[in-house]
Protein backbone atom coordinates (compact mmCIF):
# COMPACT_ATOMS: atom_id res chain seq x y z
CA UNK A 1 0.00 0.00 0.00
CA UNK A 2 1.22 3.45 -0.82
CA UNK A 3 1.44 6.19 1.74
CA UNK A 4 -1.47 8.50 0.78
CA UNK A 5 -2.76 10.74 3.59
CA UNK A 6 -6.54 11.12 3.54
CA UNK A 7 -6.45 14.85 4.35
CA UNK A 8 -4.72 15.87 1.11
CA UNK A 9 -5.81 16.26 -2.49
CA UNK A 10 -3.88 14.78 -5.42
CA UNK A 11 -3.27 14.95 -9.16
CA UNK A 12 -2.72 12.21 -11.70
CA UNK A 13 0.78 13.62 -12.19
CA UNK A 14 1.63 12.82 -8.53
CA UNK A 15 1.44 16.20 -6.84
CA UNK A 16 -0.20 16.53 -3.43
CA UNK A 17 -2.17 19.65 -2.47
CA UNK A 18 -3.12 20.91 0.98
CA UNK A 19 -5.66 23.72 1.37
CA UNK A 20 -4.50 26.13 4.08
CA UNK A 21 -6.72 28.27 6.32
CA UNK A 22 -5.46 31.45 4.65
CA UNK A 23 -6.73 30.29 1.27
CA UNK A 24 -3.32 29.33 -0.17
CA UNK A 25 -2.49 25.84 -1.40
CA UNK A 26 0.66 24.00 -0.36
CA UNK A 27 2.05 21.66 -3.03
CA UNK A 28 4.57 18.84 -3.05
CA UNK A 29 5.15 15.50 -4.74
CA UNK A 30 3.69 12.27 -3.41
CA UNK A 31 5.50 9.45 -1.68
CA UNK A 32 4.78 7.32 -4.73
CA UNK A 33 6.47 9.94 -6.95
CA UNK A 34 9.62 10.11 -4.82
CA UNK A 35 9.74 6.32 -4.77
CA UNK A 36 9.57 6.19 -8.58
CA UNK A 37 12.31 8.79 -8.93
CA UNK A 38 14.74 7.43 -6.35
CA UNK A 39 17.34 9.54 -4.54
CA UNK A 40 16.60 13.20 -5.25
CA UNK A 41 19.65 15.42 -5.79
CA UNK A 42 18.28 18.69 -7.18
CA UNK A 43 15.10 20.75 -6.95
CA UNK A 44 14.36 23.82 -9.03
CA UNK A 45 11.61 25.94 -7.51
CA UNK A 46 9.40 28.48 -9.30
CA UNK A 47 9.98 32.22 -9.01
CA UNK A 48 7.91 34.05 -6.43
CA UNK A 49 4.96 35.82 -7.99
CA UNK A 50 4.96 33.60 -11.06
CA UNK A 51 1.50 33.11 -12.53
CA UNK A 52 0.85 29.48 -13.33
CA UNK A 53 -1.82 28.00 -15.57
CA UNK A 54 -3.28 24.65 -14.61
CA UNK A 55 -0.94 21.88 -15.72
CA UNK A 56 1.92 24.27 -16.37
CA UNK A 57 5.46 23.19 -15.42
CA UNK A 58 6.09 24.82 -12.05
CA UNK A 59 9.13 23.11 -10.56
CA UNK A 60 11.64 20.41 -11.47
CA UNK A 61 12.77 17.55 -9.25
CA UNK A 62 15.82 15.57 -10.33
CA UNK A 63 17.00 12.27 -8.99
CA UNK A 64 20.28 10.61 -9.84
CA UNK A 65 18.58 8.89 -12.73
CA UNK A 66 16.00 11.33 -14.09
CA UNK A 67 14.46 14.79 -14.14
CA UNK A 68 10.71 15.21 -13.60
CA UNK A 69 8.50 18.25 -13.94
CA UNK A 70 6.18 19.25 -11.12
CA UNK A 71 2.99 20.70 -12.58
CA UNK A 72 0.67 23.34 -11.19
CA UNK A 73 -2.38 21.40 -9.93
CA UNK A 74 -4.51 24.45 -10.61
CA UNK A 75 -4.13 28.02 -11.83
CA UNK A 76 -2.69 30.55 -9.41
CA UNK A 77 0.18 32.73 -8.28
CA UNK A 78 3.28 31.46 -6.48
CA UNK A 79 3.33 33.03 -2.99
CA UNK A 80 6.09 31.07 -1.27
CA UNK A 81 8.78 28.49 -2.07
CA UNK A 82 10.49 26.04 0.26
CA UNK A 83 14.20 26.83 -0.04
CA UNK A 84 14.94 24.26 2.67
CA UNK A 85 13.71 21.54 0.28
CA UNK A 86 15.97 22.83 -2.51
CA UNK A 87 18.90 22.87 -0.07
CA UNK A 88 18.25 19.27 1.00
CA UNK A 89 16.46 17.41 -1.82
CA UNK A 90 16.82 14.11 0.04
CA UNK A 91 14.29 15.40 2.58
CA UNK A 92 11.60 14.71 -0.05
CA UNK A 93 12.68 11.06 -0.10
CA UNK A 94 12.57 10.95 3.68
CA UNK A 95 9.10 12.48 4.01
CA UNK A 96 7.40 13.61 0.84
CA UNK A 97 4.40 15.08 2.68
CA UNK A 98 6.39 17.04 5.25
CA UNK A 99 8.60 18.55 2.53
CA UNK A 100 6.45 20.90 0.50
CA UNK A 101 7.85 22.62 -2.58
CA UNK A 102 5.79 25.77 -3.19
CA UNK A 103 2.54 27.53 -2.29
CA UNK A 104 0.12 29.19 -4.62
CA UNK A 105 -2.83 31.51 -4.24
CA UNK A 106 -5.42 29.88 -6.51
CA UNK A 107 -7.13 31.95 -9.17
CA UNK A 108 -10.35 30.14 -8.34
CA UNK A 109 -10.51 28.54 -4.89
CA UNK A 110 -13.30 26.17 -5.95
CA UNK A 111 -10.91 24.47 -8.42
CA UNK A 112 -9.46 22.46 -5.56
CA UNK A 113 -12.65 20.43 -5.31
CA UNK A 114 -11.96 18.96 -8.75
CA UNK A 115 -8.68 17.37 -7.59
CA UNK A 116 -8.44 13.69 -6.68
CA UNK A 117 -9.09 12.52 -3.14
CA UNK A 118 -6.86 9.88 -1.56
CA UNK A 119 -9.00 6.94 -2.76
CA UNK A 120 -9.12 8.22 -6.33
CA UNK A 121 -5.35 8.81 -6.34
CA UNK A 122 -4.78 5.28 -5.05
CA UNK A 123 -6.84 4.02 -7.99
CA UNK A 124 -4.74 5.91 -10.53
CA UNK A 125 -1.59 4.35 -9.05
CA UNK A 126 -3.10 0.88 -9.03
CA UNK A 127 -4.23 1.29 -12.65
CA UNK A 128 -0.78 2.35 -13.83
CA UNK B 1 9.13 -9.89 -24.92
CA UNK B 2 10.96 -8.90 -21.77
CA UNK B 3 14.01 -11.02 -21.05
CA UNK B 4 15.18 -12.04 -17.60
CA UNK B 5 18.49 -13.13 -16.19
CA UNK B 6 18.68 -16.23 -14.03
CA UNK B 7 18.89 -13.92 -11.00
CA UNK B 8 15.52 -12.24 -11.65
CA UNK B 9 13.79 -13.93 -8.71
CA UNK B 10 16.84 -13.31 -6.54
CA UNK B 11 16.61 -9.58 -7.18
CA UNK B 12 12.96 -9.57 -6.16
CA UNK B 13 13.86 -11.48 -2.99
CA UNK B 14 16.39 -8.74 -2.22
CA UNK B 15 13.74 -6.04 -2.66
CA UNK B 16 14.91 -4.67 -6.00
CA UNK B 17 13.02 -2.06 -7.93
CA UNK B 18 12.92 -3.60 -11.39
CA UNK B 19 12.95 -1.63 -14.64
CA UNK B 20 13.07 -2.36 -18.33
CA UNK B 21 16.64 -1.95 -19.59
CA UNK B 22 16.84 -2.47 -23.34
CA UNK B 23 14.28 -5.26 -23.20
CA UNK B 24 15.72 -6.78 -20.00
CA UNK B 25 13.89 -6.78 -16.67
CA UNK B 26 16.73 -5.60 -14.41
CA UNK B 27 17.19 -4.14 -10.93
CA UNK B 28 17.73 -0.36 -10.97
CA UNK B 29 18.28 -0.28 -7.21
CA UNK B 30 17.51 -2.19 -4.03
CA UNK B 31 16.64 0.93 -2.04
CA UNK B 32 19.05 3.83 -2.35
CA UNK B 33 21.09 4.11 -5.54
CA UNK B 34 23.46 6.54 -3.82
CA UNK B 35 24.15 4.15 -0.93
CA UNK B 36 24.86 1.38 -3.43
CA UNK B 37 27.26 3.67 -5.27
CA UNK B 38 29.13 4.48 -2.06
CA UNK B 39 29.29 0.79 -1.14
CA UNK B 40 31.14 0.00 -4.37
CA UNK B 41 33.55 2.96 -3.95
CA UNK B 42 34.22 2.45 -0.25
CA UNK B 43 33.63 -1.23 0.50
CA UNK B 44 32.16 -3.79 -1.84
CA UNK B 45 29.14 -4.05 -4.12
CA UNK B 46 27.86 -6.68 -6.54
CA UNK B 47 26.03 -6.37 -9.83
CA UNK B 48 24.14 -8.89 -11.90
CA UNK B 49 25.49 -8.41 -15.42
CA UNK B 50 24.20 -11.69 -16.80
CA UNK B 51 22.27 -9.73 -19.43
CA UNK B 52 25.60 -9.14 -21.12
CA UNK B 53 26.51 -11.89 -23.54
CA UNK B 54 29.64 -13.99 -23.31
CA UNK B 55 30.63 -15.51 -26.63
CA UNK B 56 33.13 -18.31 -27.08
CA UNK B 57 35.09 -18.24 -30.33
CA UNK B 58 37.15 -21.26 -31.31
CA UNK B 59 38.91 -22.66 -34.33
CA UNK B 60 42.13 -22.54 -36.27
CA UNK B 61 41.15 -19.23 -37.94
CA UNK B 62 39.98 -17.42 -34.82
CA UNK B 63 42.92 -15.04 -34.51
CA UNK B 64 42.80 -14.11 -38.20
CA UNK B 65 39.08 -13.47 -37.77
CA UNK B 66 39.50 -11.16 -34.76
CA UNK B 67 42.41 -9.29 -36.35
CA UNK B 68 40.01 -8.19 -39.11
CA UNK B 69 36.83 -7.96 -37.04
CA UNK B 70 37.70 -5.47 -34.30
CA UNK B 71 39.55 -2.15 -34.16
CA UNK B 72 41.98 -3.02 -31.40
CA UNK B 73 44.72 -5.50 -32.17
CA UNK B 74 44.43 -9.00 -30.68
CA UNK B 75 48.06 -9.51 -31.63
CA UNK B 76 48.77 -7.62 -28.37
CA UNK B 77 47.42 -10.63 -26.43
CA UNK B 78 50.28 -13.01 -25.69
CA UNK B 79 49.46 -14.39 -22.25
CA UNK B 80 46.57 -16.72 -21.56
CA UNK B 81 43.72 -14.88 -19.85
CA UNK B 82 44.78 -11.43 -21.03
CA UNK B 83 41.86 -9.12 -21.88
CA UNK B 84 41.57 -6.40 -24.51
CA UNK B 85 38.94 -3.67 -24.77
CA UNK B 86 37.92 -2.87 -28.32
CA UNK B 87 35.29 -1.38 -30.56
CA UNK B 88 33.77 -3.39 -33.39
CA UNK B 89 33.22 -1.05 -36.33
CA UNK B 90 31.12 -1.01 -39.45
CA UNK B 91 32.60 -0.12 -42.87
CA UNK B 92 31.80 3.57 -42.28
CA UNK B 93 33.86 3.52 -39.09
CA UNK B 94 30.82 3.72 -36.77
CA UNK B 95 30.76 1.68 -33.58
CA UNK B 96 28.63 -1.49 -33.80
CA UNK B 97 29.52 -2.33 -30.21
CA UNK B 98 32.26 -2.09 -27.63
CA UNK B 99 33.48 -5.32 -26.14
CA UNK B 100 36.12 -7.14 -24.17
CA UNK B 101 37.94 -10.09 -25.68
CA UNK B 102 39.98 -12.55 -23.60
CA UNK B 103 42.77 -14.61 -25.13
CA UNK B 104 42.70 -18.18 -23.84
CA UNK B 105 44.98 -19.90 -26.34
CA UNK B 106 45.73 -19.69 -30.05
CA UNK B 107 42.46 -21.37 -31.00
CA UNK B 108 40.17 -20.04 -28.27
CA UNK B 109 39.02 -16.55 -27.32
CA UNK B 110 36.13 -15.42 -25.16
CA UNK B 111 34.27 -12.18 -25.85
CA UNK B 112 31.80 -10.14 -23.78
CA UNK B 113 29.36 -8.04 -25.78
CA UNK B 114 26.59 -5.70 -24.65
CA UNK B 115 23.10 -6.89 -23.74
CA UNK B 116 21.07 -4.86 -26.22
CA UNK B 117 23.45 -5.33 -29.13
CA UNK B 118 24.15 -9.05 -28.78
CA UNK B 119 21.82 -10.30 -31.54
CA UNK B 120 23.04 -7.63 -33.94
CA UNK B 121 26.68 -8.37 -33.10
CA UNK B 122 26.27 -12.12 -33.58
CA UNK B 123 24.59 -11.61 -36.95
CA UNK B 124 27.39 -9.25 -38.00
CA UNK B 125 30.06 -11.72 -36.93
CA UNK B 126 28.37 -14.61 -38.73
CA UNK B 127 28.14 -12.55 -41.90
CA UNK B 128 31.81 -11.51 -41.77
CA UNK B 129 32.81 -15.12 -41.13
CA UNK B 130 30.95 -16.23 -44.25
CA UNK B 131 32.28 -13.35 -46.31
CA UNK B 132 35.89 -14.03 -45.32
CA UNK B 133 35.43 -17.80 -45.62
CA UNK B 134 36.98 -18.53 -42.25
CA UNK B 135 36.32 -21.47 -39.95
CA UNK B 136 35.42 -20.27 -36.47
CA UNK B 137 32.74 -21.61 -34.16
CA UNK B 138 30.83 -18.82 -32.42
CA UNK B 139 28.93 -19.91 -29.32
CA UNK B 140 26.90 -17.39 -27.33
CA UNK B 141 26.78 -18.42 -23.68
CA UNK B 142 23.92 -16.24 -22.42
CA UNK B 143 21.43 -19.00 -23.21
CA UNK B 144 21.58 -22.46 -24.71
CA UNK B 145 22.84 -25.70 -23.21
CA UNK B 146 25.39 -24.35 -20.72
CA UNK B 147 24.34 -20.78 -20.01
CA UNK B 148 26.59 -18.56 -17.93
CA UNK B 149 25.63 -15.93 -15.40
CA UNK B 150 27.96 -13.04 -14.64
CA UNK B 151 28.27 -11.37 -11.25
CA UNK B 152 30.57 -8.35 -10.94
CA UNK B 153 31.97 -7.86 -7.44
CA UNK B 154 33.55 -4.43 -7.19
CA UNK B 155 35.18 -2.25 -4.55
CA UNK B 156 38.27 -2.04 -2.37
CA UNK B 157 37.17 -5.11 -0.39
CA UNK B 158 35.90 -7.07 -3.39
CA UNK B 159 38.82 -9.51 -3.62
CA UNK B 160 38.70 -10.32 0.08
CA UNK B 161 34.96 -10.95 -0.07
CA UNK B 162 35.24 -13.20 -3.11
CA UNK B 163 38.04 -15.20 -1.50
CA UNK B 164 36.00 -15.51 1.70
CA UNK B 165 33.08 -16.99 -0.25
CA UNK B 166 35.08 -18.90 -2.88
CA UNK B 167 38.34 -19.81 -1.08
CA UNK B 168 39.23 -22.33 -3.79
CA UNK B 169 39.67 -19.45 -6.27
CA UNK B 170 42.17 -17.54 -4.17
CA UNK B 171 45.47 -19.03 -5.31
CA UNK B 172 44.61 -18.66 -9.00
CA UNK B 173 43.39 -15.06 -8.69
CA UNK B 174 45.66 -13.62 -5.99
CA UNK B 175 48.33 -12.63 -8.49
CA UNK B 176 45.91 -11.75 -11.27
CA UNK B 177 47.03 -8.49 -12.85
CA UNK B 178 44.43 -5.95 -14.01
CA UNK B 179 42.57 -6.97 -17.16
CA UNK B 180 43.29 -10.68 -16.90
CA UNK B 181 41.10 -13.70 -16.32
CA UNK B 182 41.70 -17.05 -14.69
CA UNK B 183 39.65 -20.22 -15.04
CA UNK B 184 39.10 -22.04 -11.77
CA UNK B 185 36.91 -25.10 -12.15
CA UNK B 186 33.54 -23.81 -13.34
CA UNK B 187 34.40 -20.19 -12.57
CA UNK B 188 35.84 -17.75 -15.05
CA UNK B 189 37.16 -14.91 -12.91
CA UNK B 190 38.33 -11.68 -14.53
CA UNK B 191 39.98 -8.65 -12.96
CA UNK B 192 37.82 -6.37 -15.06
CA UNK B 193 34.92 -4.11 -14.21
CA UNK B 194 32.88 -1.06 -15.01
CA UNK B 195 33.25 0.97 -11.83
CA UNK B 196 36.84 2.20 -11.63
CA UNK B 197 37.34 0.03 -8.57
CA UNK B 198 39.29 -3.14 -7.94
CA UNK B 199 37.31 -6.36 -8.14
CA UNK B 200 36.31 -9.34 -10.19
CA UNK B 201 33.74 -10.20 -12.78
CA UNK B 202 32.78 -13.83 -12.19
CA UNK B 203 31.17 -15.93 -14.89
CA UNK B 204 29.72 -19.21 -13.67
CA UNK B 205 27.07 -21.77 -14.61
CA UNK B 206 23.72 -20.01 -14.42
CA UNK B 207 22.31 -22.66 -12.09
CA UNK B 208 24.83 -21.65 -9.40
CA UNK B 209 24.29 -17.89 -9.62
CA UNK B 210 21.62 -17.59 -6.94
CA UNK B 211 23.74 -19.47 -4.38
CA UNK B 212 26.78 -17.29 -5.08
CA UNK B 213 24.72 -14.09 -4.88
CA UNK B 214 23.24 -15.17 -1.55
CA UNK B 215 26.65 -16.18 -0.18
CA UNK B 216 28.19 -12.85 -1.18
CA UNK B 217 25.27 -10.99 0.40
CA UNK B 218 25.72 -13.04 3.59
CA UNK B 219 29.39 -11.98 3.54
CA UNK B 220 28.29 -8.33 3.56
CA UNK B 221 28.49 -7.49 -0.14
CA UNK B 222 25.92 -4.82 -1.08
CA UNK B 223 23.64 -5.72 -4.01
CA UNK B 224 23.83 -2.83 -6.51
CA UNK B 225 21.47 -2.03 -9.36
CA UNK B 226 22.02 -0.61 -12.80
CA UNK B 227 21.51 2.89 -11.40
CA UNK B 228 24.68 2.74 -9.33
CA UNK B 229 26.45 0.94 -12.15
CA UNK B 230 25.79 3.93 -14.40
CA UNK B 231 26.98 6.59 -11.92
CA UNK B 232 30.08 4.52 -11.09
CA UNK B 233 31.09 4.04 -14.72
CA UNK B 234 30.44 7.71 -15.48
CA UNK B 235 32.64 8.82 -12.57
CA UNK B 236 35.30 6.40 -13.84
CA UNK B 237 35.04 7.95 -17.32
CA UNK B 238 33.95 4.76 -19.04
CA UNK B 239 31.82 4.90 -22.16
CA UNK B 240 28.33 3.46 -22.37
CA UNK B 241 27.33 2.01 -25.73
CA UNK B 242 24.22 3.60 -27.21
CA UNK B 243 24.81 6.76 -25.23
CA UNK B 244 28.43 7.85 -25.64
CA UNK B 245 28.84 6.18 -29.01
CA UNK B 246 26.82 4.21 -31.54
CA UNK B 247 26.88 3.21 -35.21
CA UNK B 248 26.91 6.84 -36.34
CA UNK B 249 29.85 7.87 -34.15
CA UNK B 250 33.54 7.34 -34.89
CA UNK B 251 35.54 5.89 -32.01
CA UNK B 252 37.96 8.78 -32.58
CA UNK B 253 35.19 11.22 -31.58
CA UNK B 254 34.11 9.13 -28.58
CA UNK B 255 37.36 9.08 -26.65
CA UNK B 256 38.22 5.60 -27.92
CA UNK B 257 41.23 6.43 -30.08
CA UNK B 258 43.42 4.59 -27.55
CA UNK B 259 41.58 1.38 -28.41
CA UNK B 260 42.00 1.72 -32.18
CA UNK B 261 45.22 0.39 -33.63
CA UNK B 262 45.77 2.25 -36.87
CA UNK B 263 49.54 1.82 -36.80
CA UNK B 264 49.83 -1.90 -37.47
CA UNK B 265 49.82 -2.92 -41.13
CA UNK B 266 46.78 -5.22 -40.64
CA UNK B 267 43.46 -4.19 -42.18
CA UNK B 268 40.24 -4.24 -40.14
CA UNK B 269 36.64 -3.28 -40.80
CA UNK B 270 36.31 0.50 -40.62
CA UNK B 271 40.03 1.24 -40.84
CA UNK B 272 39.90 2.94 -44.24
CA UNK B 273 36.97 5.08 -43.08
CA UNK B 274 38.85 6.22 -39.98
CA UNK B 275 41.95 7.04 -42.04
CA UNK B 276 39.83 9.04 -44.47
CA UNK B 277 38.04 10.94 -41.71
CA UNK B 278 40.25 11.86 -38.77
CA UNK B 279 38.99 13.06 -35.41
CA UNK B 280 36.22 15.68 -35.65
CA UNK B 281 35.40 16.22 -31.97
CA UNK B 282 36.96 15.74 -28.55
CA UNK B 283 35.48 13.53 -25.86
CA UNK B 284 35.93 15.38 -22.57
CA UNK B 285 34.48 15.70 -19.10
CA UNK B 286 32.36 18.49 -17.66
CA UNK B 287 32.00 19.58 -14.04
CA UNK B 288 28.91 21.66 -13.40
CA UNK B 289 29.79 24.78 -11.39
CA UNK B 290 26.17 25.78 -10.70
CA UNK B 291 23.41 23.76 -9.10
CA UNK B 292 21.54 21.40 -11.38
CA UNK B 293 22.08 18.11 -13.13
CA UNK B 294 23.78 17.59 -16.48
CA UNK B 295 21.98 15.10 -18.73
CA UNK B 296 22.55 13.47 -22.11
CA UNK B 297 21.71 15.59 -25.16
CA UNK B 298 22.06 18.95 -23.42
CA UNK B 299 23.78 21.52 -25.62
CA UNK B 300 27.24 22.76 -24.63
CA UNK B 301 28.24 26.24 -25.76
CA UNK B 302 31.98 26.84 -26.12
CA UNK B 303 34.14 29.57 -27.67
CA UNK B 304 34.87 27.10 -30.48
CA UNK B 305 31.23 26.23 -31.19
CA UNK B 306 28.58 23.87 -29.87
CA UNK B 307 29.01 20.44 -28.38
CA UNK B 308 26.70 17.90 -26.79
CA UNK B 309 26.58 15.99 -23.54
CA UNK B 310 26.44 12.24 -24.16
CA UNK B 311 26.11 11.11 -20.52
CA UNK B 312 25.42 13.18 -17.44
CA UNK B 313 24.44 12.60 -13.85
CA UNK B 314 24.84 13.72 -10.29
CA UNK B 315 28.08 12.27 -8.95
CA UNK B 316 27.62 10.81 -5.47
CA UNK B 317 31.39 10.88 -4.91
CA UNK B 318 31.93 14.50 -5.98
CA UNK B 319 28.53 15.69 -4.74
CA UNK B 320 28.08 17.71 -7.91
CA UNK B 321 26.97 17.05 -11.44
CA UNK B 322 29.38 15.58 -13.99
CA UNK B 323 29.13 14.68 -17.66
CA UNK B 324 30.88 13.22 -20.66
CA UNK B 325 30.57 15.36 -23.76
CA UNK B 326 31.62 15.63 -27.38
CA UNK B 327 33.12 19.10 -27.80
CA UNK B 328 34.67 20.97 -30.72
CA UNK B 329 38.37 20.63 -31.42
CA UNK B 330 40.28 23.47 -29.77
CA UNK B 331 38.39 23.36 -26.48
CA UNK B 332 40.98 22.85 -23.73
CA UNK B 333 41.00 21.29 -20.27
CA UNK B 334 40.17 24.04 -17.79
CA UNK B 335 37.98 26.04 -20.19
CA UNK B 336 34.71 27.47 -18.92
CA UNK B 337 31.69 26.58 -21.02
CA UNK B 338 27.92 26.97 -20.78
CA UNK B 339 25.37 24.16 -20.74
CA UNK B 340 21.80 24.78 -21.77
CA UNK B 341 19.42 23.25 -19.22
CA UNK B 342 15.78 24.02 -19.88
CA UNK B 343 15.59 27.84 -20.11
CA UNK B 344 18.94 28.51 -18.39
CA UNK B 345 22.61 28.53 -19.31
CA UNK B 346 24.70 27.09 -16.48
CA UNK B 347 28.48 27.25 -16.03
CA UNK B 348 30.61 24.16 -16.42
CA UNK B 349 34.33 23.50 -16.46
CA UNK B 350 36.03 21.26 -19.00
CA UNK B 351 38.05 18.47 -17.37
CA UNK B 352 39.71 15.20 -18.30
CA UNK B 353 36.95 12.60 -18.59
CA UNK B 354 37.83 10.72 -15.40
CA UNK B 355 36.21 11.89 -12.17
CA UNK B 356 36.70 9.24 -9.50
CA UNK B 357 38.48 5.93 -9.28
CA UNK B 358 39.77 3.64 -6.55
CA UNK B 359 37.70 5.36 -3.88
CA UNK B 360 39.03 8.84 -4.59
CA UNK B 361 38.19 11.95 -6.53
CA UNK B 362 40.72 12.28 -9.35
CA UNK B 363 39.45 15.39 -11.11
CA UNK B 364 40.69 18.88 -10.22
Amino acid sequence: MSNIPANLKYTKSHEWVRAEADGTLTIGITDHAQDLLGDLVFIELPDLGKELAVGQEAAVVESVKAAADVYAPLAGTVTEVNQAAADAPESVNQDAYATWLFKIKPANAADVDALLDAAAYQQTIDAA
Amino acid sequence: MTQKTVLNETHRRFGAKMVDFGGWDMPVNYGSQIEEHHAARRDCGMFDVSHMCMVDLAGADVKRFLLRLIANNVDKLKLSGKALYSAMLNEAGGVIDDLIVYYLDDTRYRMVINAGTAEKDLAWMAARLAEWQLEVSITPRRSGEDPLAIIAVQGPNARAKVWQVLPQTRSATETLKPFFAATVGEYFIASTGYTGEDGFEIALPAAQADALWQALADAGVQPCGLGARDTLRLEAGMNLYGQDMDETVSPLDAGLAWTVDLAAPRDFVGKSALLAKPQQQQFLGLLLQDRGVLRAHQKVITAQGEGEITSGTFSPTLQQSIALARLPLGVAIGDSVKVEIRDKQLNAKVVKPVFARNGSIVVQ
